[in-house]
């Protein structure tokens, strides 16, 4: 393709160089009109929006912009503190060439990813494999947008968010089938199918295990599940549903014990074997983005959110996630990986009825 | 009603999507790219519901329609077609197929046809957007649940309990 | 203000759409999902009708509709993988034991 393009244009403008500058001309003109055009739409688009919503927009544009930094910013601190806390655990010292306690080292990392080349092998079914890594997204930017870090500091809050942010982490599970199926393989559609299957195995007592705090704080809203938590938090009230959360969020992540679907001594790398460059380094951040969310919701329903005594709310957020954050991690060293057949009679023989047993007894509590 | 013009906007954007997607539905070989474009589909719908103001169904639409059922679609597909997606002719015509589709744009026409009346026929509820809001849209709906429509409620429950018993004896491997 | 008539029209085409393919495709699973379509533009028409009607009945419609639909998945899903099991394969005009 590339070729003969290359000869159509030397036959067409090698002999002329007038007519390449009348040929640039015109494109210019062309993407000037084009532009222009555009201008104009979005312009009526934006005028329309900020008449319709005003500062809300503004707001919700800003927030975005605030939650990009997070995924960002965290990204980076869990690659580094992922490396620290492994060496620690295996009595080595971890990163320590770039910046000060090996800071830097992420950004060395990203650095490295960003340079490498982009391959796209030759089968490979190609709008699911080039949509997969940017899908994989949507559902952490959602979960980000319903969040409340603060009392003060969250960019919408919805009246349905937890369910919003439910409905929406399923998408995860289908960028990942596409990576797996798109890209034409073996390893990656074994790594996608076992993804799918867990992902529905511990979805359910995920819900079930939420289901409880909703009915105690009597809301859907995150802000309100945050507030209901005043005296004490709900872990001590609702521990059952604690860990049964906590240990679907580590499967729902495919964090150790149930990391089988990219389990690399089995196959390759799972479902985005076939990634390379900047597109397996947006695989890696969403994997990243998505332990957060999964540790900052626990926070949020469990552990009080924001609230906490001096410091300001924000803080103790962020504290309490990189304290459950870490818990995986030092799962990740702990535990053995978990047989396919035990990982998912887990979740239906054991996790489920569990969850259902639990969420009969508070509703009866409740009613007392 | 404010912010007309920017409603009409994500209106036709979601319509058009819509219908784009629900062609690409129909012509698409490949069963999975047909999926995607599915749950496309089901997306700008439950955007269309945001407009109509249901918040609550909006989010069902994706959780059920694109979160469950596709995914159980997707995975099906996965199981049962890895070998034979491509290459087998999508549509083998005969006469009734042709009549059918005729039928169908008479349908069409029909339904058309029916959108000719002034207004909606019917009686206006006490819903109105204002008492909606006063209470809460999802709250409404909890209620209306759990009051008027348990009958109803139940005995959706009772269908999925036979739903998912009917689905375990189907595939269960030796009977 | 949106005339409900836009609405009625959209669901109607996506509707007309999804008897087409019904009726043309010959993979039960795409038939499978253009049903689904189907459903999900009706929902559209009950949930405008009950939007300018001032009524919930259509949303409670929708969603009963949406557990049906999740049922009929499950079941309908089942059988495409027993008919996969026996047939090798889910072209609906290959399944013909029971014509005579």
């Amino acid at each position: 393709m590339r070729r003969w393009l290359r000869e159509q244009f030397d036959r067409y403008f090698g002999s002329d160089p007038v007519r390449l500058l009348f040929a640039l001309g015109g494109l210019f003109f062309a993407t000037l009109v084009v532009l222009a055009l555009l201008y104009w739409v979005v312009g009526k688009v934006v005028t329309a929006g900020l008449e319709a919503w005003g500062w809300d927009l503004v707001r919700l544009l800003l927030g975005l912009l605030g939650v990009m930094v997070v995924v960002f910013g965290n990204a980076l601190f869990l690659v580094w503190a992922e490396r620290k806390v492994a060496g620690h655990m295996q009595i080595r010292i971890g990163p320590k060439e770039v910046g000060p306690y090996g800071l830097l080292q992420s950004i060395a990392d990203s650095v490295k990813l960003l340079a490498k080349e982009i391959i796209t092998p030759r089968f490979v079914d190609r709008p699911l494999y080039l949509l997969a890594p940017l899908l994989i997204f949507v559902p952490c930017l959602v979960a980000m947008v319903v969040i409340p870090f603060d009392a003060r500091l969250q960019v919408r809050d919805i009246n349905v968010g937890i369910v919003m942010i439910l409905a929406f982490s399923s998408l995860t599970v289908l960028a990942i089938f596409m990576a797996g199926w798109g890209s034409v393989n073996k390893y990656s559609l074994i790594g996608g199918v076992r993804s799918i299957s867990q992902s529905i195995a511990y979805e359910i007592p995920m819900l079930l295990s939420i289901l409880p705090v909703v009915m105690m704080a009597r809301s859907l809203s995150l802000k309100e599940v945050v507030e209901a938590q005043s005296p004490y938090w709900f872990v001590l009230v609702q521990p059952v549903a604690f860990l049964i959360y906590f240990v679907c969020a580590v499967a729902e992540t495919n964090r150790t014990p149930f990391d089988l679907p990219e389990a690399e001594s089995e196959l390759v790398a799972g479902y985005h074997t076939e990634y390379s460059g900047m597109r397996f380094s947006l695989f890696f951040l969403a994997e990243y983005t998505n332990i957060f969310i999964v540790c900052a919701l626990a926070t949020t329903f469990f552990l009080g959110g924001y609230k906490g005594p001096v410091l300001p709310g924000v803080v103790w957020f962020f504290l309490k996630t990189y304290a459950l954050i870490f818990v995986i991690m030092w799962f990740r060293w702990t535990f053995p990986r978990v047989r396919f057949d035990q990982l998912l009679n887990f979740s239906w023989k054991f996790l489920i009825p569990l969850a259902m047993a639990n969420l009969l007894v508070t509703g009866g509590l409740l009613k007392l | 009603m404010e912010g007309s013009l920017f409603q009409w906007i994500v209106f036709f954007a979601m319509a058009f999507l819509a219908i784009f997607c629900a062609l690409m539905v129909v012509t698409r070989r490949n069963p999975i790219h047909s999926a995607v474009f599915l749950i496309v589909n089901f997306f700008a719908i439950a955007v269309i519901y945001l407009l109509l103001g249901s918040q609550f169904i909006a989010i069902a639409q994706v959780m059920v329609y694109a979160g469950a059922i596709m995914m159980l679609v997707v995975f099906t597909i996965m199981l049962i077609s890895v070998e034979e997606a491509r290459r087998v002719p999508m549509v083998r015509l005969s006469a009734g197929k042709v009549f059918g589709v005729i039928l169908a744009i008479l349908l069409f026409v029909e339904l058309l046809y029916g959108l000719m009346v002034k207004a909606l026929p019917g009686k206006v509820g006490p819903f109105t957007p204002e008492r909606l809001q006063a209470v809460g849209p999802v709250r409404t709906v909890g209620g209306l649940l759990m009051s008027k429509y348990l009958l109803a409620f139940e005995l959706a429950s009772v269908v999925l309990l036979i739903g998912i018993i009917g689905a375990v004896i189907l595939a269960k491997k030796e009977r | 203000m949106i005339p409900p008539a836009l609405y009625l029209a959209l669901s109607a085409v996506i509707f007309t759409i999804g008897v087409i393919g019904v009726l043309l495709r010959r993979d039960a699973i795409v038939i499978f999902m253009c049903i689904e379509m189907m459903l999900s533009a009706v929902g559209i028409t009950l949930i405008a009708a009950s939007r300018y009607l001032h009524s919930m009945d259509g949303v409670i419609f929708v969603f009963l509709a949406m557990t049906v639909a999740a049922a009929e998945a499950a079941v309908g899903l089942a059988i495409f993988v027993l008919l996969h099991r026996i047939y090798k394969g889910v072209k609906v005009d290959e399944i013909n034991l029971m014509k005579w």
